[in-house]
C-alpha cells in the first residue's frame, strides 16, 4: 500500500508541475495576475507531493519492504537503519527522486524569498522551474519508477547496498551535490525569465546572484565531500581521479565559478549582460549533461548507475528541449546592442573577464577530455581514454594562470584603474611572498622543491591580496580606528572563498609532491619507519560487524617516545554480496595524515599493508569547505535582503523586515 | 551581429548529435576489426624480469589478457576476483597500461599477483595497437592466439560466467591448475 501511495503522490506532483509550467507562464504573457499569483501555490503543491513520495519510499526502505524492486536491489535486513535510509539515493531511481525533491525545495524557496519581486518575474521563474520538474518527474514515472514492485515472487532478503556506499560520507554527499546541481536551475530560470521579459538589467543580476552563490557553495561542499569520501573509502589514498562522473560535477562547478564572478560585474556595472545570461544557461546545462553522462551509459565509469539506452534517449530529448530551447531563446532575445558603459583594460572588469576566460576554457578542456573517448568512438576512430595525465597537463597551468589575477581583483577599481596603483598596493606583499616561496620549501626538509615554491608563491600571493584588501577596508593605519562595519558578508564570503582556493592549491601540490607510501608484508611485531613515525603491528583479530566480518590489524604509531595513535585498519567481507572492502585507518591532523590500509593476507599471520604519510592533505577539504561556506556567507549581505522587500523599499524598511 | 548569437546553439546541436550517436554505440564493444585477429605483436619489457617479450610469450592459451594500472581504481575492485580466477588455473597475462612500473610492482606485492607475466606498457603503445579504451579491460585469447572476446570494465564472477567461462571449461581449468608451478 505504501509504495502505491508514493506512486500516486508522484503522479499528483506531476500534475501540479504541469499546472506550474503552464498557468503562470500564460498569465505572464497575458498580464493576468490571478494566473501569475498561482505560481507559489502550485510550486508548494509540487513540493508537498514529491515529499510524500519521498517519504513513502523512505518508509519502504526502513521497513525492509523487499517487494519494492529498488529496495530489494539496494538494501538488506541486516543493514544499519541509517544506511537503509541513505540507500534510498544510492541507486538511479531513488536518486532521481531526491533530485526532484531538491528541485521542488528550491522552487518553494524561490517563491518564499521572492515575495518582493515583480510578480511577473516570479511567475516566469517558477514556471521555468516547473518545466524542469515536469521533465524529471516524467523521467522518473516513465522510465525509472522507484515504486515498482517485484510481484508475486517477493525476495526474502535484499541484495544489500554496495559496501562502498555504506559510509557516513555518502549519507550527505549526494544531497549536498544535488543541492548544488539543482540549485543552478534557479539562476537558469532567472536568466530565461529575463530573456522572456526582455529585461536584462542589473536588478536581474542582483536577484539571481544570491541563489547562484548558494547553489555554487553547495556544489563546492558536495564535490569536497566526494573527494574526501574517495580518499578514505576507496582505500588507497587518492583524492581526485578525473573520472567521468567526477567531471560531471566539476564542469558545472567551473562554469558556476565563472558565473558567480560574471554576475558581480553585471550587477555592479551592467556590462557582460549577454555573456552572464549565457553562463547561467551553460552552468545548468552542464548539470543536465552530467545527469545524462552518469545515467545513460555512454561513458564507462565505476560510479555510473545501472544504465540503459531508453533512459539515455529520454534524457537526451529532455536535454535537447531544455538546452536547445534556452539557447534558441538566447539567440533570439539576448541584447544585441553593445552596452554604453565603458571600462578600460586596466580595471576590475578586465580582471573578472580573465577569471571568466580561464574558467570557461577550463570547462571546455574538461568537457573535451570527458567526451573525447565518445567522439573517437562515434567516428569509428578507435577507442581511447585520455586519463589523468591529460587533465593535469592542461588544468594545472590554467589554475596557475588565474591565481596572479586573483590577488589583484578584489583590490582593483571598477571602470578605470592604474597598474602603478596596483604596484603600490601589492609591492610589499609581493616581495614578502617571494621570500616565503624561497623559505617555506626548506621547512619541509629534503631537496628544494620547485613545485612547492611555486605553490607557496601563488597561494601566498592570493592570501596577501585578501589580507591587503582586509587591511584597506578596515582603514588600518588611517588613524581613525578600525571600520569593522566595512567587513560586509559579501566581502567576508569572498575572502573566505579565495583563502580556501589558496589552501586547496597548497594541499594539492604538497601532498602530490611529498606523499610517502610503502607497500609491505607485515607480521605481528614488525616495525616500519615512515615520515618520521614508527609503525608497529601489534595484533591481528577478527570482528563481526552488523552485516560483515572484518579482519583487523592493530598498529601502534609512535614518534620518539610519544604515542601518536592506535590505528585499526580493516578488511571487511560483506555477507550479502560477498564483496571485500578495505577500511583504511587514518590519523588525521592539519599538517599530515597517517594512512594505513590492509591489502591481502599473504601467508599465515602476514598481511600486505600499505602505509602512507600524506602531508597537508587535509588542506584540500578544509579549503573546499572554506570555498563552500564562503559562498554561503555572502548571502547574508544586506543588499540581498533588500530584494525581498518591495523594490522601492528603503534600507530601514528592509532591516525591519528581516529582523 | 545576430548570427553570432546562434553559435552556442549550433555548438550544442553538434554536441547533441554526438550524444545521440553515443547512445547507439556500446562503449564496451570491441571494434569489429580486432575480433578474430591475432593479438598484436609487441616488443616490451616484462614488468618483473624486465626482459623484452613479444606476443609469443603469452602462453599457455586460452588465456585472459587483463589491462590494468595503479591509477585505475576499478582495477583494485577487480583484483581479488582475478586472484580467484588465477587460483582456479585460468592463465591471466597483465598489460600494465600507461603506468609506473615501480608502483605496479608495489601494487602486486601488496595485493597479490594473479598474472603469469605482465607486459610493461608504460607509454601505452600496446594498448593503442589493441584498441584499449581504458582500464580495466579484459581480452580472451584463444588457443591459436586470436582475440575471441573483449570485456570493458570490472570483471566479476557474473561477467565471467556469462561471457567468458565458455572458453575455459571446468576440466581445463582444473587441468591447468594442476600444471601451475607452485612458486610465486
Amino acid at each position: 500500500m505504501i509504495p502505491e501511495i508514493g506512486h500516486l503522490a508522484l503522479i499528483i506532483a506531476f500534475v501540479f508541475a504541469m499546472g506550474l509550467a503552464v498557468i503562470p507562464m500564460w498569465g505572464a504573457m497575458r498580464g493576468n495576475s490571478a494566473a501569475m499569483n498561482l505560481a507559489p501555490t502550485l510550486a508548494l503543491g509540487v513540493l508537498v507531493f514529491v515529499s510524500i513520495a519521498f517519504g513513502m519510499l523512505a518508509i519502504s526502505f526502513l521497513n525492509d519492504d523487499f517487494s519494492v524492486a529498488v529496495v530489494a536491489a539496494n538494501s538488506n535486513s541486516l543493514l544499519p537503519a541509517i544506511f537503509k535510509f541513505s540507500a534510498l539515493w544510492g541507486n538511479h531511481e531513488g536518486s532521481l527522486l531526491l533530485w526532484v525533491l531538491i528541485l521542488s525545495g528550491w522552487m518553494a524557496a524561490v517563491s518564499w524569498f521572492s515575495q518582493g519581486l515583480p510578480s511577473v518575474m516570479v511567475a516566469r521563474v517558477l514556471s521555468v522551474m516547473g518545466m524542469i520538474a515536469i521533465g524529471f518527474l516524467a523521467f522518473s514515472l516513465l522510465t525509472s519508477n522507484p515504486f515498482e514492485r517485484l510481484l508475486p515472487n517477493i525476495p526474502l532478503d535484499g541484495n544489500d547496498l554496495n559496501p562502498l556506499l555504506q559510509d557516513p560520507g555518502l549519507i550527505i554527499h549526494p544531497p549536498l551535490l544535488y543541492m548544488g546541481y539543482v540549485g543552478l536551475s534557479v539562476p537558469f530560470a532567472f536568466a530565461i525569465a529575463a530573456l522572456l521579459g526582455g529585461r536584462l538589467d542589473a536588478s536581474w543580476a542582483r536577484w539571481s546572484r544570491p541563489w547562484t552563490n548558494v547553489a555554487w557553495g553547495f556544489l563546492s561542499l558536495g564535490i569536497m565531500l566526494g573527494s574526501w569520501w574517495a580518499y578514505y573509502e576507496l582505500g588507497w589514498g587518492g583524492w581526485w581521479f578525473w573520472d567521468p562522473v567526477e567531471n560531471a560535477s566539476f564542469m558545472p562547478w567551473l562554469m558556476g565559478t565563472a558565473l558567480v564572478h560574471s554576475l558581480a560585474v553585471t550587477e555592479k556595472r551592467g556590462v557582460f549582460r549577454a555573456w552572464t545570461v549565457l553562463l547561467a544557461i551553460f552552468a545548468f546545462s552542464l548539470s543536465l549533461l552530467g545527469t545524462f553522462l552518469v545515467r545513460s551509459g555512454v561513458l564507462t565509469s565505476v560510479h555510473a548507475f545501472a544504465s540503459d539506452p531508453e533512459r539515455g534517449l529520454f534524457i537526451l530529448i529532455f536535454l535537447a528541449l531544455v538546452i536547445g530551447g534556452s539557447l534558441l531563446l538566447y539567440a533570439l532575445r539576448a541584447p544585441t546592442v553593445a552596452s554604453r558603459i565603458n571600462y578600460t583594460v586596466v580595471s576590475r572588469e578586465s580582471l573578472l573577464m580573465v577569471n571568466n576566460l580561464v574558467f570557461t576554457v577550463s570547462t571546455i578542456i574538461v568537457l573535451l577530455g570527458t567526451l573525447f573517448p565518445l567522439v573517437m568512438d562515434a567516428f569509428s576512430l578507435g577507442k581511447y581514454s585520455v586519463g589523468p595525465p591529460y587533465f593535469n597537463a592542461v588544468f594545472v597551468p590554467l589554475m596557475a594562470l588565474v591565481m596572479p589575477f586573483m590577488a589583484i581583483g578584489p583590490l582593483s577599481r571598477w571602470r578605470e584603474d592604474s597598474a602603478a596603483r596596483w604596484l603600490h598596493e601589492l609591492l610589499v606583499p609581493g616581495a614578502a611572498v617571494v621570500v616565503f616561496a624561497l623559505a617555506v620549501p626548506l621547512l619541509f626538509g629534503g631537496p628544494f622543491n620547485v613545485w612547492i615554491a611555486m605553490a607557496v608563491l601563488l597561494s601566498g600571493w592570493v592570501v596577501m591580496g585578501v589580507l591587503k584588501d582586509l587591511w584597506r577596508r578596515l582603514g588600518a593605519g588611517s588613524g581613525y580606528g578600525l571600520r569593522w562595519q566595512a567587513l560586509t558578508p559579501s566581502f567576508l564570503g569572498m575572502a573566505m572563498a579565495h583563502l580556501g582556493f589558496a589552501a586547496v592549491v597548497m594541499g594539492a601540490v604538497v601532498v602530490t609532491q611529498l606523499n610517502e607510501e610503502r607497500d609491505l608484508l607485515m607480521e605481528v611485531g614488525d616495525v616500519e619507519l615512515l615520515g618520521g613515525y614508527r609503525f608497529e603491528l601489534t595484533g591481528l583479530s577478527r570482528q563481526a560487524g552488523p552485516n560483515y566480518m572484518a579482519d583487523q590489524a592493530v598498529f601502534e604509531v609512535t614518534q620518539g617516545d610519544k604515542i601518536i595513535a592506535t590505528l585499526v585498519p580493516e578488511k571487511r567481507r560483506y555477507f550479502a554480496s560477498g564483496q571485500m572492502m578495505t577500511e583504511a585507518a587514518i590519523d588525521a591532523s592539519i599538517w599530515r595524515d597517517l594512512y594505513i590500509a590492509l591489502g591481502e593476507p599473504i601467508e599465515a599471520g602476514a598481511w600486505a599493508v600499505r602505509l602512507q604519510f600524506k602531508p597537508m592533505v587535509r588542506w584540500l577539504w578544509l579549503g573546499g569547505a572554506f570555498i563552500g561556506f564562503g559562498a554561503l556567507v555572502t548571502v547574508a549581505d544586506r543588499r540581498y535582503r533588500r530584494q525581498s522587500a518591495r523594490h522601492t523599499a528603503t534600507v530601514a524598511e528592509a532591516t525591519g523586515l528581516a529582523s | 551581429m545576430r548570427v553570432k548569437r546562434f553559435i552556442p546553439l549550433a555548438a550544442f546541436a553538434l554536441l547533441a548529435l554526438l550524444l545521440f550517436k553515443g547512445l547507439s554505440i556500446d562503449p564496451t564493444a570491441l571494434p569489429a576489426a580486432r575480433l578474430g585477429q591475432p593479438f598484436p605483436d609487441f616488443s616490451q619489457p616484462e614488468l618483473m624480469t624486465e626482459e623484452i617479450i613479444g606476443a609469443s610469450a603469452l602462453r599457455p592459451r586460452p588465456a585472459l589478457v587483463n589491462v590494468w594500472a595503479t591509477w585505475c581504481y576499478s582495477c583494485r575492485v577487480e583484483h581479488p576476483y582475478l586472484l580467484t580466477l588465477a587460483e582456479q588455473g585460468v592463465p591471466i597475462y597483465g598489460l600494465n597500461y600507461k603506468d609506473d612500473s615501480e608502483k605496479a610492482r608495489q601494487w602486486l606485492a601488496e595485493l597479490g599477483d594473479p598474472y603469469r607475466l605482465n607486459i610493461a606498457d608504460g607509454d601505452g603503445t600496446v594498448g593503442l595497437d589493441l584498441g584499449v579504451y581504458g582500464a580495466p579491460e579484459t581480452y580472451v585469447l584463444g588457443p591459436d592466439g586470436v582475440i575471441l572476446h573483449r570485456h570493458v570494465g570490472v570483471l566479476d564472477e557474473a561477467v565471467f560466467e556469462r561471457d567468458i567461462s565458455q572458453w575455459f571449461t571446468t576440466s581445463a581449468r582444473v587441468a591447468q591448475a594442476g600444471s601451475v608451478e607452485g612458486g610465486e
